[in-house]
């Protein structure tokens, strides 16, 4: 394959991939995301093509990433008409191939409700997919991230090719700030300022960064985005790099995860050849190298400023020093660094316009928001919204509801340095704001059930448990802080709490909390913190029993 | 170099640009606790003892005064109830680990803090990083470094730099304001290195640097 030249070349090639694809054509998507994965859907995607091969060109089978419901897997989605199969097994391969040629549907494979027992053939109709707004996700069953013209076929690079042959670096910009695009990956910082800062920072050198670290406990749809379509999020970074003036990229990712890294590996190298990374992308005089990273394995080097100099080949500590890392970065160098799912959102603005992407969502949050869900609920998975959609949709229209007939405790936002809220708050939206303020921040997004049965002094225990870990051990307040919140919420679960505790741990968060370094120290308390909101009678009464006094 | 005038503590400070609060405070003879601070070392900000409250267009903020730049007009205050009690606990804190090293008594008497208010440390090392950073920075030698993360984060002499650069150097154990850097050293000389001992241990009159040594006494539990 030649380097394409120009914006022409590249959509003659997409015009003669997509003559070449006929879209009546049977094809089966088989998931190969993490939890598909681990039940073994390499072998039901084994056995497809096995079943295939000698069908000629009548029927196509194409390995992709995550489709969003893990919670029944393997998943196969079979085109024309987007049938969902669930559960399949490498046995059920016959039988679907047999019905697909003949245009029929595998009754007994398709979803059906646990309570009525009817039944849902194509995805619009399952309720786990019937009310997300899957933008970002959606594209997953369609392409094999292995694939690039996979990507193309699906309209992909079409927004890059806009910025560079209709757009100035200054519009694309404007266009990212007037679409009021905000950072996913916990902060909600609007993503158009942090870039101008950048772009305007004096230096020449300058460089974009895509944190795909995703250490957040209970945060699983980043890796399904980078895994499942890792040329999105590069499209997206190769725009910003254009609006921003920047010539070099980084992609930061898991160490621990092998089929990412391939699937990432694999894009920048066909971008690459495809002339749309390198020198001289598409002809336009910009130019861009990416360079592929991986943590060292700690909670930690997500936090932007130690992901930097982990980059730079340092300990990812965050940096203590009051300049930010978009002025002064990597090497000291005007840094941008943005969450794979804000990266992810950039094609699709550039595409559609800023007044489209408004339109979804919220009044101060737009778009769509990815959420893992997981915990005590019925159907888990990755699951896309518009902001702004309430709890109770999330829960119970798409997570079906808590697992085995109990009662619903509370819900938790945000991993390890997010908050739980109770159950009647279920209908709060979905909003960066409203969902700080109620004190469970949505972080990454990262949705946690909690059951009726649900010791909330033991969640407290189990998140600082993790974030003792996975603190650097720099400042004072975050190592011993999160060390004596531990010990004292380690005595109240085992029973022996004292009078005193809380107050100790009050003050032990309030220190922490405005002491610490970065914001591992500073949000780990944010738990507890909510715990005390909404929970406390549960801490006193504990505390009571153990020093035997009447509640 | 450009003239920068703040506020510190109701008085207005003459600094140059690029100082530090701190060092603007230092200058002026206002006093800010610090731990891990010492002025031939890169500012590390680990501490966290010399925060102050800064008042900056409007806004509070609280900032760790060693690596905070001093910018035009802000307000600084060393001393509030919020930067009392911060420092209070951070004291506490490291009392768990270092309950009789002198200079977290001092400062424990100042703040009130209690030194039975959380439990008990096996460590007494503080992690200031102040032998770690002297060893790195001053003397280039990185024979003792930190080691590990978070709640289990330790420093640790590497024999096979120790056994050579230490002999006649430890000066870290002068600096370090819980005597565990001669500690540790000591304790890998015997485990790694034994019998190999030419001079005697340096004493803190041996070195040229202001003492911190105590003697190790038993901790009361």
């Amino acid at each position: 394959m030649p380097r394409f030249q120009s914006a022409a070349e590249l959509e003659a090639y997409r015009a003669q991939i997509l003559a070449g694809r006929n879209p009546a054509k049977p094809c089966i998507a088989v998931c190969a995301g993490a939890a598909c994965d681990g039940m073994d859907s390499a072998a039901v995607a084994a056995a497809f093509v096995a079943a295939a091969a000698p069908l000629g060109d009548k029927i196509e089978v194409r390995t992709t990433g995550c489709h969003g419901y893990c919670e029944k897997g393997p998943n196969v989605v079979v085109t024309p008409g987007d049938i969902c199969y669930f559960e399949v097994q490498p046995t059920d391969v016959p039988e679907i191939i047999a019905a697909t040629l003949k245009g029929e549907v595998v009754e007994r494979l398709v979803y059906k409700d646990p309570n009525t027992g009817a039944k849902a053939v194509h995805m619009h109709e399952v309720p786990f997919y019937k009310h997300q707004t899957r933008l970002l996700i959606g594209d997953n069953p369609k392409i094999d991230p292995m694939r690039i013209d996979d990507y193309l076929a699906v309209g992909g690079y079409a927004a890059l090719v806009k910025a560079l042959s209709e757009m100035t670096p200054d519009q694309v910009l404007d266009e990212v700030k007037k679409a009021n695009l905000r950072g996913r990956g916990g902060g909600g910082f609007p993503a158009g300022s942090k870039w101008e800062t950048t772009k305007n920072a004096p230096e020449k050198t300058k460089y974009v960064i895509v944190n795909g670290h995703e250490g957040e406990s209970a945060a699983f749809m980043d890796r399904a985005m980078l895994t499942g379509n890792p040329h999105k999020i590069l499209e997206g970074l190769i725009i910003g790099a254009y609006a921003i003036g920047a010539q070099k990229g980084f992609m930061y990712t898991r160490h621990d995860m092998p089929l990412l890294e391939k699937h990432v590996r694999n894009a920048l190298a066909q971008a690459k050849e495809y002339g749309l990374l390198g020198e001289n992308i598409l002809g336009s005089g910009f130019s861009l190298e990416v360079e592929l990273h991986f943590d060292v394995g700690i909670f930690v080097s997500g936090e932007s400023s130690a992901l930097m100099r982990s980059i730079e080949g340092n300990p990812p500590e965050p940096r203590p020093k009051y300049i930010r890392t978009s002025v002064s970065g990597i090497w000291d160098k005007p840094s941008n660094l943005n969450n794979v799912e804000t990266w992810a959102n950039v094609p699709q603005i550039i595409s559609k316009g800023a007044e489209w992407f408004t339109s979804i969502g919220s009044e101060k949050s737009k778009g769509t928001k990815l959420i893992s869900l997981s915990g005590n609920v019925v159907n888990s998975g990755v699951v896309e919204v518009p902001m702004g959609t309430p709890l109770r949709t999330l829960v119970f229209d798409i997570g079906g509801g808590v697992r085995d007939g109990k009662t619903l405790k509370a819900i938790h936002f945000g991993g390890a340095m997010g908050g739980s809220i109770p159950a009647d708050l279920i209908d709060a939206p979905l909003d960066f704001d409203g969902m700080s303020k109620l004190g469970a921040p949505i972080g990454a997004g990262g949705l946690l059930l909690m059951d009726e049965d649900t010791d909330m002094v033991e969640v407290a225990r189990y998140l600082m448990d993790f974030l003792t870990k996975e603190s650097c051990g720099k400042c004072v307040p975050c190592r011993e802080g999160m060390k004596q919140m531990l010990q004292i919420l380690t005595r109240i679960t085992e029973g022996k709490g004292k009078q005193g505790d809380i107050e100790r741990l009050e003050d032990l968060i309030q220190v922490t909390g405005v002491a610490s370094l970065c914001a591992l120290g500073k949000t780990s308390g944010d738990p507890l913190k909510s715990m005390f909101r909404y929970f406390k009678p549960e801490y006193e009464a504990r505390i009571a029993a153990a020093s035997g006094e009447p509640k | 170099m450009t003239e920068i005038v703040l506020n510190i503590d109701g008085q207005d400070v003459k600094a140059k640009a690029g100082m530090t609060v701190l060092q603007a405070a230092q200058q002026a003879g206002i006093t800010i606790p610090t731990l891990c601070h010492h002025e031939k070392l890169e500012a590390f900000g680990g501490c966290r003892l010399c925060m102050v409250e800064v008042e900056s267009r409007g806004w509070t903020s609280y900032v760790v005064s060693c690596l905070y730049p001093v910018a035009k007009d802000i307000v600084v205050r060393t001393r509030s109830p919020k930067v009392d009690n911060i420092r209070k606990v951070l004291i506490e804190e490291l009392l768990a680990h270092a309950p009789d090293a002198p200079e977290l008594v001092k400062m424990a008497e100042e703040y009130g803090a209690d030194r039975n208010r959380f439990e008990r440390e096996a460590s007494f090392c503080v992690l200031c990083g102040l032998c770690v950073r002297y060893c790195d920075e001053v003397k280039k030698k990185n024979a003792v470094s930190f080691f590990d993360n978070g709640s289990v984060r330790q420093i640790a002499f590497v024999p096979e730099v120790a056994k050579k650069e230490c002999w006649e150097c430890q000066e870290c154990f002068a600096l370090c304001p819980t005597s565990y850097a001669q500690a540790a050293y000591l304790l890998t000389e015997a485990l790694a290195f034994p019998g190999q001992r030419k001079t005697p241990v340096k004493r803190a009159e041996d070195l040229a640097l202001k003492s911190r040594m105590i003697p190790i006494t038993p901790v009361a539990m």
